[in-house]
C-alpha cells in the first residue's frame, strides 16, 4: 500500500528532517498566536475572583503547564515504547527531544504552584497531593535525562532511557494514588487548586487557550530539538 | 475586565509579586529554552 | 529452570558469605542512619514515637538502595554476567534469582534488626508486628525495583548517585504504604489496607520486574 510506504519513509531521520522543520515553524507561530489570545482572555476578559482576588490569574499558567508536564511524559514514554518495539532510531530521538521540554513545564508548574500557594494557603510549599506528585514527576524526568547523559553510546542511551520511561509511566498512576492517599491522611482538608475559584467560562477559555499554546510550543520545541539530534548523530 | 490604568494592572490587587513572579519566571524559562535551541541549531548547521 | 535458579542463588549467597563485610556495612548503615535522627531532631519521646515508622522505613530504603550497586557489578566486571545471559536459563529467571539472593543478604537482615531500632524509638510493642510485616513485604519490592535501576546503570560513571536518582521516585509508593501501615496501626486503625497493597505490589513486581531487569541487562551488555 502506498500509504504504508509513505509512513515508513518518514521513519528515516534524513527524510523526517525537512518535515520536522516545516511543522516546527508552523507550530512556533501557532503557539505565539494562541498564547497572545490566552493571555488576553486571562488578563482582560476573565473577571476578578471573589475569594482569591487577582492572585488566581496564575491559574492560566499553572494548570496548562501541569497538564503539559503529564501529557508530555506520556508522549515521551509512547515514543520510547515504539522505539524499543520496532527498533527505529527516530523514535528514541523523539523521546530524548521531548524530555527537556517536559521537565521545564514540570518545573514551571511547581514554581507557579508555590507562588500561588503563598498568598492563598499561606506557605510557598505545601505537601499537597498534586504538588508532591508533580515533584516526583520532575525527578522522573531528570532521572531520564541524567541516564541518557551518562551513557556515551547513543543506541544504548536511547534504549536504556526508553526502558526507564516505560517503567516510569507504569508507576506514575501508582505514585499519584499513593501520594493522594498519604496526603488525605496527613493533611486533612486542603483547598484544591482548581476548585477554589468557581470556573467561570471565561476562566476556562483562558486556560484552554494557554494549554493549546503550550501544546503547540512543545511540538515546535521537540521537533526543533530532534532536528539538532539528527544532525549531531548522522 | 477593566483595569483602571497601568499601575492597577501591575499591582494585581496587591498580589503583583506572585502573579508577575509566576509569569515572569515561566516566560523567561520558555524564552531561555527557545534561545538555547536556536543556538544549538546554528552550531549544528554551521558544522554540517 | 528451577535448577538454574537454585544454582544462581546458591552461588550469590556463597559469594556474599565470602564478602561478609559488604553485608555488615549495609546493616550498620541502617542502624547509624536511624540513630542520626534523634541526634538531629531532639530526643523528645513523643516526637520519636511519632516519627519512628517513617525513619525506620527511610533508613531501610536507603540501606537497600546502597547495596544495589553490588548486585550486578562484580559479575559484569569479570564477564560472568554475559555468560549467564547467553546460557540456557531464561534471563528473567537468572535476574529473579540474583534479586532473591540479594534480598536474602541485604533486605532480610534489615527486617530482623528493625525491632531493635524500634526499641530505640520506644515504639509501642503492639506495632512491632506491623512494622516487621510491612518491611518483610516491602524490602523485596525495593530489591526488585532497584534491580531494574542497577541493570540500567551497569558500568556507568557516577553510577551510585545516578542509581539513586532513578530509583528513589519509584520507591515512593512503597515507602508511603510501608510507613503508612505502621502509622495506621499507631492510630488504632487497622493496617490491613496498606499491608494488602504492599502485598499486591510485591506480587506485581515479582511478576514483571524480572522481565524488565532482563531487558535492561541485555541493553547494558550489548
Amino acid at each position: 500500500m502506498s500509504a504504508t510506504i509513505k509512513w515508513y519513509w518518514f521513519a528515516s531521520p534524513q527524510s523526517f528532517f525537512p518535515l520536522a522543520g516545516t511543522i516546527a515553524r508552523v507550530c512556533w507561530l501557532g503557539a505565539a498566536l494562541l498564547a497572545a489570545g490566552g493571555l488576553y482572555v486571562g488578563f482582560f476578559v476573565a473577571p476578578t475572583d471573589a475569594q482569591q482576588g487577582e492572585a488566581y490569574r496564575i491559574i492560566f499558567i499553572h494548570v496548562p503547564a501541569a497538564w503539559m508536564s503529564m501529557f508530555l511524559y506520556l508522549v515521551m514514554a509512547s515514543w520510547a515504547a515504539i522505539g524499543l518495539a520496532l527498533n527505529t532510531r527516530l523514535s528514541g530521538m523523539m523521546a530524548s527531544a521531548i524530555a527537556p521540554t517536559g521537565a521545564l513545564f514540570t518545573f514551571i508548574a511547581l514554581w507557579t504552584g508555590a507562588l500561588w500557594g503563598r498568598p492563598t494557603w499561606g506557605a510557598y510549599w505545601v505537601w499537597d497531593a498534586r504538588l508532591t506528585s508533580e515533584l516526583v514527576l520532575l525527578f522522573l524526568y531528570l532521572g531520564f535525562m541524567a541516564l541518557q547523559a551518562a551513557i556515551d553510546d547513543p543506541r544504548r542511551a536511547d534504549r536504556a532511557g526508553a526502558l526507564l520511561a516505560i517503567v516510569g509511566v507504569v508507576n506514575v498512576p501508582i505514585i499519584y494514588y499513593s501520594v493522594q492517599w498519604w496526603n488525605t491522611l496527613h493533611q486533612g482538608a486542603s483547598v484544591s487548586l482548581t476548585r477554589a475559584p468557581s470556573m467561570a467560562s471565561t476562566m476556562l477559555a483562558g486556560m484552554l487557550l494557554m494549554a493549546l499554546a503550550f501544546w503547540l510550543y512543545s511540538i515546535a520545541a521537540a521537533l526543533t530539538r530532534v532536528r539538532c539530534i539528527i544532525l549531531e548523530r548522522e | 475586565m477593566n483595569w483602571g490604568g497601568w499601575s492597577e494592572f501591575l499591582a494585581m490587587g496587591g498580589y503583583g509579586f506572585y502573579v508577575w513572579g509566576s509569569y515572569g519566571v515561566s516566560f523567561a524559562l520558555l524564552g531561555l529554552e527557545v534561545i538555547l535551541l536556536m543556538k544549538r541549531t546554528q552550531q549544528r548547521e554551521a558544522k554540517t | 529452570m528451577i535448577a538454574a535458579a537454585r544454582c544462581v542463588v546458591a552461588r550469590d549467597l556463597l559469594l556474599a558469605l565470602r564478602r561478609r563485610s559488604d553485608v555488615a556495612t549495609a546493616l550498620l548503615f541502617f542502624v547509624i542512619v536511624a540513630s542520626l535522627f534523634p541526634l538531629g531532631i531532639g530526643a523528645e519521646p513523643n516526637l520519636l514515637r511519632a516519627i519512628a515508622p517513617g525513619v525506620i522505613w527511610v533508613a531501610a530504603l536507603l540501606s537497600s538502595m546502597l547495596s544495589l550497586g553490588r548486585l550486578f557489578a562484580a559479575d559484569h566486571a569479570d564477564g560472568t554476567l554475559e555468560q549467564m545471559l547467553l546460557g540456557a536459563a531464561p534471563a528473567g529467571v537468572v535476574a529473579a534469582a540474583k534479586v532473591l539472593a540479594h534480598w536474602l543478604v541485604s533486605g532480610l537482615p534489615l527486617v530482623a534488626i528493625a525491632p531493635l531500632i524500634a526499641l530505640q524509638y520506644d515504639l509501642p510493642a503492639p506495632l512491632y508486628g506491623t512494622l516487621v510485616l510491612s518491611l518483610l513485604l516491602g524490602t523485596p519490592v525495593l530489591s526488585l525495583i532497584g534491580a531494574v535501576g542497577a541493570a540500567l546503570t551497569l558500568g556507568l560513571r557516577g553510577g551510585g548517585v545516578l542509581l539513586s536518582l532513578l530509583v528513589l521516585p519509584l520507591y515512593v509508593p512503597v515507602l508511603i504504604f510501608g510507613a503508612g501501615s505502621v502509622d495506621m496501626a499507631a492510630a488504632g486503625l487497622s493496617p490491613q489496607g496498606q499491608l494488602q497493597l504492599l502485598a499486591a505490589m510485591l506480587v506485581a513486581s515479582a511478576a514483571f520486574a524480572p522481565w524488565a531487569i532482563a531487558a535492561a541487562l541485555r541493553i547494558s551488555t550489548e
